[in-house]
C-alpha cells in the first residue's frame, strides 16, 4: 500500500467515520426505530445547539486555547432574553438581538483576558464560567420565565422543507465554518497560531486580534444557540447550559482536533458530535438512562485520545 | 559563590515575608478584615454556631484544595474532584449502612479515591493525555456512573458511631483538626523533602526538571495519588457532617476547589504556591458565603462574586508575575 493511502486510511477522520457507519449500522439492527427519517431528524434537533458552539469550539482549539464558559454564557443569554422581553417590554426580535450581543460581549471580555493579561484560556474561561453563571443565577434570582409567543417557537420546533429549522441554521454555520476554517487566509492563520503562537506573531500575523475575534464569535455563537435552546424547550431557566462545554470539548476533541493547537477540522467535529449523539440515542433506545450515556461519552473521550495517541507514536516512530 | 562581599541591603524581614507569602497574607488579611466589618454590622455573625458552620462544614473544601493545590503546582487541573468525593462519600455511606465495621466504611473510600487517582495520573503521565481532557472524561464517567448505580437517592441511618465530622475535643469540631493538621504537615513536606520540592521542580519547569535527573511522570502519578488520598479524606468529613448523603455529586464542588488553590497563591501556570494559601482561600470563601446571608444579600449572587474574585486574583497573579520578569 502507497504511503500516501496509508496516511489516508489511518487520518483521524477516516477511522472516526468508520466507527461512526459501524455504529449506525449496529445501532439500525438493535432498533428499528433507530433509523426513521423522524428519529434521525429529531435527533439533528437535540444535537443543533451543542453542533454550533463546537463549531466555534474547533476554532478556539486549533489555536490552542479552550474556553470553558460556554455553557455559562448560554445561561447567560438565556436569562436575559427573558428579562429583556419581560421586564424590560423590549419587542421580542430585539431582545434575541440584544442578547445574542451580549454573548458575543462575553467572549470578548474572555478574549481581552487572554490576550491582554496573558492569563492562559483554561483558568480565564474557568473564572468566567463562574462569573456569567453567576451573573445568570443573580438575574434570574431563580425565577423561570414563561410565556413566549407562538412565532418564537419556530425556531426551535418548527421545521423547514421538513427538517428542524435550527438544522438549516447549524447546516449553514457548519458550511460557513468549514470553508473559514479549511481555505481562508484566516484560517491559515488560526493554524498558525495553534501551531506556534510566537513564530505566526513573527510571521506578522496579528495573533491577538485573531484570538480576540475567536472568542468573540465563540461567545456570540453560544449566545445564537441560547436563543434556540429556549425556543426549543419553552422556558427560560438559570441553569441552562449546564455542562454543556463538557459535550462540546467532547465532540470537538473525538472529532481529532487537538487539543494542544495546531490540529483538527470541522469535518472532524461534525463526524465527532454525528457520533456522540448517536451514542447517546442509541444507548437511549436501547434502555440505558441518560446519565449511563455521560459515562460512555467520558470513556469515549478518554479512549479516543489514547487510541490517537498510540497511533500517533507509531506515525512519528 | 565567591567571597568579595557585594554591599547588597538585604531586605527587611517583614518585605521577605511579603515576597515569599504575599498572597497568603492578603488572603489572611481580607478574613480578619472581613470577620471586623460583617461582625460590627451583625454581632450574630461571630456567633459560636456560626463559627462552627464556617469552619467545620467547609473544612472538607479545605482538604480538598490541599490535593488540587499541589496537582495545580504539578503543572495540571483536575476538573473531576467533586464527582470523585460525591462517589465516596456515597461509597462510605452505603457501606456504614450496609452493616460494615465503622473502619472500613472509613478506609474504603480513601482508599477508592486513591486508587482511581492512581490511574488518573498513569494516563496523564505515561499515556500523554492532557490532564484537561483525562479529569472532563473522568467527571461524566463519575458522575454518571453515581446518578445511574443510585439514582441519586438519600442515604440514611448510618450507625452512631459513623459520624466522624460531627465529633468534638475540647470543644472544636473534628473537621477543624483535619484541615489544620493536613495543612501543616503538606506544607512543610512540600517546603523540607525532596520529593515535595520536586513537585515544584516539576511544575516550574518539566524539561529543566527531568534534566536535573528528577521523573516528571513518577512525581505526577504520586500527586495524583495523594489527590485521591485527600479527596477520600474530604469525601469523609463531607459524608459525616449531617445525618444524610444525598448520593449525587455536590454541584460546583470542583470549581469551588479549584478557586480555593488558585485565590490561595497557587500559580495557574503552575511551580509556586503553599496549601497554607488554599486552606485561607477555602475559608475566606466560606466566609464570604456566610457574611452574604447575614448582609442580607441574595444567595444567588454568591457564585458571581466567587467569579469575580477569582477572576481578579489571576488578574493580580499575572500582573504580578509580569512586574517580576521585567527589568
Amino acid at each position: 500500500m502507497s504511503a500516501a493511502w496509508k496516511s489516508l486510511l489511518l487520518r483521524h477522520e477516516t477511522i472516526l467515520g468508520g466507527l461512526l457507519v459501524i455504529t449506525l449500522i449496529v445501532l439500525a439492527f438493535q432498533s428499528d426505530r433507530f433509523f426513521t427519517a423522524d428519529n434521525l431528524l429529531n435527533q439533528g434537533r437535540l444535537m443543533a445547539e451543542v453542533g454550533l458552539v463546537a463549531l466555534a469550539m474547533t476554532f478556539v482549539i486549533v489555536t490552542g486555547g479552550i474556553d470553558l464558559s460556554v455553557g455559562s454564557i448560554l445561561g447567560l443569554v438565556a436569562i436575559l432574553l427573558g428579562v429583556f422581553w419581560q421586564k424590560l417590554g423590549l419587542p421580542l426580535p430585539l431582545a434575541m438581538v440584544l442578547g445574542i450581543v451580549v454573548g458575543g460581549v462575553a467572549g470578548l471580555v474572555n478574549g481581552l483576558i487572554i490576550t491582554r493579561f496573558g492569563v492562559p484560556p483554561l483558568i480565564a474561561t474557568l473564572a468566567t464560567l463562574a462569573l456569567y453563571r453567576g451573573l445568570a443565577e443573580g438575574i434570574s434570582q431563580a425565577r423561570s420565565v414563561r410565556g413566549y409567543p407562538d412565532w418564537f417557537f419556530m425556531l426551535g420546533q418548527g421545521e423547514f422543507l421538513g427538517v428542524p429549522v435550527q438544522l438549516w441554521i447549524f447546516g449553514l454555520c457548519a458550511i460557513i465554518a468549514a470553508v473559514i476554517l479549511g481555505l481562508s487566509t484566516f484560517g491559515r492563520a488560526t493554524y498558525a497560531i495553534g501551531s506556534n503562537a510566537v513564530a505566526a506573531r513573527f510571521s506578522g500575523l496579528s495573533v491577538d486580534r485573531s484570538l480576540l475575534l475567536i472568542y468573540t464569535a465563540s461567545g456570540l455563537i453560544a449566545g445564537l444557540a441560547a436563543v434556540i435552546f429556549v425556543s426549543r424547550v419553552s422556558t427560560t431557566r438559570s441553569d441552562m447550559g449546564t455542562g454543556l462545554e463538557l459535550d462540546v470539548i467532547t465532540a470537538v476533541v473525538l472529532g481529532g482536533t487537538s487539543i494542544f493547537g495546531g490540529r483538527g477540522t470541522i469535518i472532524g467535529t461534525l463526524l465527532g458530535l454525528g457520533l456522540m449523539q448517536a451514542l447517546k440515542n442509541g444507548l437511549a433506545l436501547a434502555g440505558v438512562k441518560g446519565d449511563g450515556t455521560i459515562v460512555v461519552i467520558g470513556a469515549v473521550l478518554i479512549g479516543t485520545i489514547l487510541i490517537s495517541n498510540i497511533f500517533r507514536k507509531d506515525a512519528d516512530g | 559563590m565567591s567571597d568579595i562581599a557585594i554591599p547588597i541591603r538585604r531586605p527587611s524581614t517583614f518585605a521577605r515575608l511579603f515576597e515569599a507569602y504575599g498572597q497568603e497574607i492578603v488572603v489572611l488579611a481580607a478574613i480578619v478584615v472581613l470577620f471586623a466589618i460583617v461582625g460590627m454590622v451583625n454581632p450574630r455573625f461571630l456567633s459560636d454556631t456560626n463559627l462552627t458552620s464556617i469552619f467545620s462544614g467547609n473544612a472538607y473544601i479545605a482538604v480538598a484544595a490541599i490535593g488540587m493545590a499541589m496537582v495545580i503546582i504539578s503543572g495540571h487541573i483536575d476538573v473531576s474532584v467533586g464527582s470523585l468525593i460525591g462517589v465516596l462519600a456515597t461509597i462510605a455511606g452505603t457501606l456504614a449502612v450496609s452493616g460494615y465495621p465503622i473502619w472500613v466504611a472509613w478506609l474504603v473510600p480513601v482508599l477508592v479515591g486513591i486508587a482511581i487517582n492512581t490511574c488518573l495520573g498513569a494516563l496523564i503521565a505515561y499515556m500523554r493525555i492532557p490532564s484537561i481532557v483525562a479529569t472532563l472524561g473522568m467527571l461524566s464517567i463519575l458522575k454518571g456512573g453515581l446518578i445511574s448505580a443510585t439514582g441519586g437517592t438519600w442515604i440514611t441511618g448510618m450507625p452512631p458511631g459513623f459520624f466522624i465530622a460531627q465529633a468534638r475535643l475540647f470543644g472544636i469540631p473534628s473537621p477543624v483538626y483535619f484541615m489544620v493538621v493536613l495543612t501543616i504537615l503538606v506544607a512543610l513536606w512540600m517546603r523540607y523533602s525532596a520529593t515535595g520540592r520536586s513537585i515544584y521542580a516539576v511544575g516550574g519547569n518539566g524539561e529543566a526538571a527531568r534534566a536535573s535527573g528528577l521523573n516528571p511522570e513518577r512525581t505526577c502519578v504520586l500527586v495524583f495519588a495523594l489527590h485521591g488520598f485527600f479527596a477520600g479524606i474530604a469525601a469523609l468529613l463531607f459524608a459525616t457532617q449531617l445525618q444524610v448523603i444525598q448520593s449525587t455529586v455536590p454541584p460546583n464542588l470542583e470549581l469551588t476547589v479549584i478557586t480555593a488553590a488558585v485565590i490561595g497563591g497557587v500559580s495557574i501556570l503552575g511551580g509556586t504556591g503553599t496549601v497554607i494559601g488554599s486552606t485561607l482561600a477555602a475559608i475566606l470563601f466560606a466566609c464570604i458565603g456566610s457574611a452574604l446571608i447575614f448582609l442580607n444579600v441574595s444567595a444567588y449572587w454568591l457564585r458571581a462574586v466567587l467569579g469575580l474574585l477569582i477572576l481578579a486574583t489571576v488578574l493580580a497573579d499575572m500582573a504580578r508575575r509580569r512586574r517580576s520578569f521585567s527589568p
